[in-house]
């Protein structure tokens, strides 16, 4: 036997199995998910996480008591009236007065701890020291005049009646949970993309990736992929947890709020890829991160409406792609707006993630 | 038939400064383990990436079995086999899930199991890979560039920070590798490495091959096989003794490295009773003398004048 023979040119081993078109991509998924489930602490942050936030702002805004505001009384002539036509007026349970010096009235409005200083105005009436920058303070104003006047005897024109409202759709609550998924798709999407991508490119696990016949655009797509599986693990959650807990009622269809969420998950999942396409180090992608979330963090409506910024930014606050999925996701939950009416912040979604991504193709190093 | 792996003019050069590799032509046939042999910093792993596609040369040309890495990219890929220095593999995957996800990235793959067992690591494939020693991390390492069923195999400093039964095994998995017809290119600055694996060699320093034969050749060059190293008091390392010392019979080479005088020779029991006549002559006593057969380390000293650990 010749030499050539006994070491043919290639091995000679028969192959094991013929891998389809799709086994990298179906492989890469599966694999980030049992990497994620292996991860306490990635579980946590993003399921227990949004749950605690939302079980706690839940519970602290649910059974709120009337509001009652704190009126600091001056002594002095007079003020003993004012604390009496208080006693009788309709509004005493709202309203808890006190008497106390001039210095001491002061000091406690200064910290806070009274929202309205009373005092004679020496002719027979009464001045209020208010902040008009404070709503409470202006709310107190009002509320306080009200009932002096009314127990003084003012007759008023026009008959009115209030009922109260706190049924499902108007509540905090029902605010705050599509805030939560949204502010919830935005993190995981930057985080996990953000992160993960980083974190593989200092282990030297891209190049080793690449060093394979794996194809670029299908580990791409699984990231995207495995973004879509957990959403749909989010988004479920939170509102399942709002709908038990705290009967959110869901107006919008289910397929509505998970194509919405989609868009917002793949869409974040591409700022995500852009924001990984060249860092090299996990601190410096962490602190990229962190400062693109900011800004939507305050802006965007999670916790609170941003009709309340002034209106010379509202148009760039809208133009961010969560203010985008926060409105989309309220409209759709809460009023049940079909997606065709969303068109608008459907496409400042999809131009956040395309550009992104198209950009992040650009420039991303995978050595 | 074309080279499994050949370049021609291969250079690279890093933010139009730092040339790392500077003209570097290669051949290497298939069947062969082919070592690129060097110091730290030498070039070795800049080269093996541009070999490997990895990374872009400033200029020159490298075929793959015939084929360029500009036109048949995913094609070459299927034929090789890489493990690169430092990687760090997911440590929340065991070792079976990372060959699986390893092996769904090729056309034709070989089976999981046969890999685990060639590899030895059968008993660990249920183990996160977090848990593994070093030894076994390298050989997952290796698995992973195999289970592709690969004709060429890249391996960048394999060996490197294991102890000497993990290397024994590793030598053993490439060598049958090769058995098997595959090819072998590695990196090393392990001087036995080299000579007990390689059939060829080049020796790498600042980016250009000094030398390259196979491990005797190289050795040959020398010009002796055997090494005299010995210390005697007085001078007898400045520049008179060591021209007496060159003209001992058989001496090819002389050097002289902190009191220590190494002698190339062909034929120690010829050279020996002379020496020993010299330095009593010199009027010196000697402290300490050995014999030893020349290695490749001698090579490089001689070829560089540094010992390959140094910077």
């Amino acid at each position: 036997m010749s030499l050539a023979q006994e070491t043919p040119a290639t091995p000679a081993r028969p192959p094991a199995r013929r891998n389809g078109r799709w086994s990298a991509f179906t492989h890469l998924v599966v694999v980030r998910m049992k990497e994620l489930k292996r991860e306490p602490e990635v579980v946590f942050w993003v399921f227990g996480f949004p749950l605690l936030l939302a079980l706690g702002l839940g519970i602290a805004f649910r059974n709120k008591p009337a509001d009652v505001t704190f009126v600091a009384i001056v002594q002095g002539s007079g003020t003993q009236d004012a604390l009496s036509l208080i006693e009788r007026s309709p509004q005493k349970s709202s309203i808890h007065a006190e008497l106390l010096d001039k210095p001491a009235a002061l000091k406690g409005f200064r910290l806070g701890k009274y929202d309205l200083v009373v005092e004679s105005d020496g002719k027979g009436g009464f001045q209020y020291l208010y902040d008009p920058a404070r709503p409470e303070s202006v709310l107190s104003r009002a509320e306080v005049d009200d009932a002096l006047q009314v127990a003084a005897g003012r007759k008023n024109p026009l008959p009115t009646s209030s009922v109260i409202s706190n049924e499902p759709g108007s509540r905090y609550i029902d605010f705050l949970i599509p805030g939560l998924i949204g502010m919830n798709l935005m993190n995981s999407g930057m985080w996990s993309i953000g992160f993960a991508l980083v974190d593989m490119r200092q282990r030297k696990l891209l190049k080793r990736f690449v060093a394979t016949p794996m194809r670029r655009s299908d580990f791409l797509l699984a990231l995207a992929g495995g973004r879509l599986v957990l959403m749909i693990a989010e988004v479920g959650l939170l509102l399942g947890f709002g709908a038990l807990v705290f009967h959110i009622r869901v107006v919008g269809s289910l397929l509505s709020i998970l194509i919405l969420s989609a868009i917002g998950a793949v869409g974040f999942a591409g700022l995500g890829l852009l924001t990984a396409s060249r860092a090299q180090k996990i601190e410096s992608v962490s602190g990229l991160i962190n400062l693109i979330m900011m800004p939507m963090w305050i802006f965007s409506g999670v916790f609170f409406s941003y009709e309340r910024f002034p209106s010379v930014i509202q148009p760039f606050i809208k133009a961010l792609p969560l203010t985008a999925l926060n409105d989309a996701l309220r409209a759709t939950i809460l009023e049940g707006a079909p997606l065709a009416t969303q068109a608008g912040r459907l496409l400042i979604l999809v131009l956040w993630g395309g550009i992104s991504f198209l950009l992040a193709l650009r420039w991303f190093r995978w050595t | 038939m074309p080279a499994a792996i050949e370049c021609l003019d291969l250079r690279k050069t890093y933010d139009g400064k730092v040339e790392a590799v500077r003209g570097l032509n290669l051949r290497i046939e298939g069947g062969e383990c082919f070592g690129l042999l060097g110091p730290n910093g030498a070039g070795k792993t800049t080269t093996i990436e541009i070999l490997e596609g990895l990374l872009d040369p400033t200029s020159g040309e490298v075929t793959i079995l015939g084929h360029t890495w500009r036109k048949n990219q995913r094609e070459v890929r299927e034929w090789l086999g890489v493990s690169l220095q430092e990687t760090r593999l997911s440590e929340k995957l065991t070792v079976r899930e990372t060959i699986d996800l390893f092996a769904s990235f090729y056309r034709e793959p070989r089976s999981a199991d046969h890999v685990l067992d060639d590899l030895q690591l059968g008993e660990k494939a249920d183990a996160f890979v977090g848990k593994l020693s070093g030894g076994q991390r390298q050989r997952l390492a290796v698995a992973t560039a195999l289970v592709g069923n690969p004709r060429i195999l890249f391996l960048d400093e394999p060996t490197t920070g294991l102890d000497p039964q993990s290397r024994r095994q590793l030598w053993d998995i490439i060598r049958s590798f090769q058995r098997n017809g595959g090819t072998v290119l590695l990196t090393t600055h392990y001087m036995d490495e080299a000579e007990r694996l390689c059939d060829r060699l080049a020796i790498v320093d600042h980016g250009e091959i000094i030398a390259e034969g196979t491990p005797s050749e190289l050795i040959e060059r020398l010009g002796g096989h055997h090494v005299v190293e010995f210390e005697a008091s007085g001078n007898s390392g400045d520049g008179s003794a060591l021209n007496a010392w060159r003209a001992l019979p058989g001496v090819e080479s002389v050097r002289h490295d902190n009191g220590l005088v190494s002698l190339t020779v062909r034929e120690p029991h010829l050279t020996i009773p002379p020496l020993l006549d010299a330095v009593a002559k010199h009027g010196s006593q000697l402290l300490h003398l050995t014999t030893r057969q020349a290695s490749l380390e001698d090579v490089f000293v001689n070829l560089t004048g540094r010992h390959l650990r140094e910077q």
